[in-house]
């Protein structure tokens, strides 16, 4: 590894990094904005033009503000929390492509620049133990409050994220196995480089008997993995804690739940794991489900920085089609019963993903092998 | 080099963990320890290029286990005087004993250089495939243990709910 290397390396994380905290005030602005048009408001529209700039001086404000250690708060974890809370988000999006790979050649030798934090080989599992690591934070915060609803909103928080990671993996796996038969590439693969790659193209490689139609189609997971799709989104949701499921800090019963007690920055922390949360979670569900980074560049039309730059486009594009989605369904639907809210994991959701699981592998296995016993 | 700078600082954060899970006075504290120690072996994995075991290791153990660990501290009440009475007599000697034989069994190992200090050295380019290699083996050579232990835990779990749920001769219960 020379120089250029490590100095390529650097440029992914930080870029990476850059990125998340661009579009996360853009996309606290977003959600207030689309809350606001759909509940009849007119919402933030004094900061910049249509308040854009909102959120930076919201960012400001908290930044500057006095905190507040409650009396009985424990000292070490209550400082601890909110960090707990940002590195696992931020960690998470690491592993999600961005971009397509940028090749170009300095001094005769030709170079790769993935646009992406960096390629694991198990990025699907780190993505699962990160976003299992977050809920840490809010029990963690929940209890070093010294206080009685952030208490209760800690303990709601662990049960609720045992509950609906579970479902969350299972939607996973079902599309790991399916990815294993994309042929050319060979085998299947954590790897969320190698998913997005066996996306890549129409669906008219998968079943060429219909090629008048299907070769307009994209060969994208969300077609034959609609179902696991569904049960994605749905535990996505559950587990950034978001409403309909956000009893962790239900704000009529539990005040605001585990981060009452938080102020200044240390909730400015909180909030921007938050965001970036949802964020990475819509980005991820993109990269599984959506093609992730796939779709027309008009290599031979568009000068070539532009179709260099037109997959981040389409990765944010069909990002954004989610993150719409979750404000969507935060504006429209509200909040379930906690007994409601275990039912639909344990009872719906994870038999739904194991009864999803069975039937890809079968479908899969018959189209491979043949049917048994033939 | 920088194996043996990972090694020392890793290997201080899983020690330092697993001695606050034992001195911590706040059963939530021992937890946070014992997550600190399940995390570095996490490292210690990553470093011997298991990159699968390493990602189940805190999948599994720091993401599921360790939480219920905090679910069940929490429910029980974390501000509840601890019972510190030890039923078990002679419990204190016969630890401080067993620890001693095992630092002297480390130490005799240690420095009569059983244990030696391979560097990982890997020809070529660095293997990107251990979870092909792990599951190309778990489903030819290991296949029947593997479904096995499938089974074992199935029944375990199965048996679990119906030991908690089952009292003979009582009436059933309905939601």
């Amino acid at each position: 590894m020379d120089l250029i290397d490590f100095g390529l390396i650097v440029l992914r994380v930080v870029a990476t990094f850059a990125l998340l905290l661009v579009v996360t005030p853009l996309n606290i602005w977003a959600e207030r904005k689309l809350l606001a048009d759909m509940q009849n408001r007119v919402g933030p529209d004094r900061a910049g033009p249509w308040g854009i700039l909102q959120s930076f001086a919201d960012a400001f404000k908290l930044f500057f503000k006095e905190q507040v250690m409650p009396t009985k708060a424990e000292k070490a974890a209550f400082m601890l929390a909110p960090v707990f809370a940002v590195v696992p988000a931020f960690l998470l999006f690491m592993v999600v492509p961005w971009g397509k790979p940028i090749t170009f050649t300095v001094d005769g030798v030709e170079r790769v620049l993935p646009l992406q934090g960096t390629d694991l080989n198990v990025g699907v599992l780190f993505v699962l133990a990160m976003s299992s690591m977050a809920v840490y934070a809010v029990v963690l915060a929940g209890w070093s409050s010294g206080s009685k609803y952030p208490l209760l909103g800690g303990v709601r928080a662990t049960a609720q994220a045992i509950s609906y990671e579970a479902a969350l993996g299972l939607s996973i796996v079902a599309v790991v196995l399916y990815s294993s038969t994309a042929g050319d590439s060979g085998g299947g693969t954590l790897s969320l480089a190698g998913i997005v790659e066996r996306q890549a193209g129409s669906l008219e490689t998968v079943l060429p008997q219909f090629g008048a139609i299907t070769q307009f189609i994209p060969r994208w997971n969300l077609i034959p993995q609609f179902v696991a799709f569904v049960i994605f989104v749905l535990a996505a949701i559950a587990e950034t804690n978001r409403a309909p499921f956000d009893l962790v800090e239900a704000e009529q019963e539990l005040v605001g739940g585990f981060h009452t007690e938080y102020s200044g920055s240390k909730f400015l922390l909180f909030f921007l794991a938050e965001y970036v949360n949802i964020f990475s979670m819509s980005a991820l569900a993109a990269t599984l489900f959506l093609g992730g980074w796939n779709g027309p560049t008009f290599d031979s039309i568009l000068p070539g920085f532009i179709s260099a730059a037109l997959p981040t486009m389409w990765l944010l594009l069909k990002t954004y089609v989610i993150v719409f989605l979750f404000i969507w369904v935060r504006a429209t639907l509200p909040r379930m019963r906690y007994d409601q809210l275990m039912t639909l994991g344990w009872k719906r959701l994870i038999p739904g993903a194991l009864a999803w699981l069975i039937v890809s592998a079968l479908v899969i296995g018959i189209r491979r092998f043949g049917l048994p016993f033939v | 080099m920088v194996e043996l700078v990972i090694f020392v600082l890793v290997g201080s954060a899983a020690i330092g963990g697993a001695l606050s899970v034992v001195f911590a006075k706040n059963p939530v504290y021992a937890a946070m320890g014992l997550l600190g120690t399940l995390f570095s072996l996490g490292v210690f994995y990553v470093v011997n290029l298991g990159h699968l075991i390493a990602a189940v290791q805190v999948i599994v153990y720091a993401g599921a286990v360790l939480t219920l660990f905090l679910f069940v501290i929490m429910m029980i009440g974390v501000d509840r005087v601890e019972d510190t009475s030890e039923p078990l007599r002679f419990q204190r000697q016969l630890v401080i004993g067993l620890a001693a034989i095992m630092v002297v069994t480390v130490g005799a190992l240690v420095f009569g250089g059983e244990f030696a200090w391979v560097p990982l050295s890997v020809a070529g380019p660095i293997p990107n495939g251990t979870v092909e290699n792990i599951a190309g083996i778990m489903f030819t050579d290991w296949l029947l243990p593997f479904e096995v232990t499938a089974l074992l835990l199935t029944i375990g779990a199965a048996g679990a709910i119906a030991l908690a749920y089952y009292a003979p001769g009582a009436p059933e219960e309905s939601e």
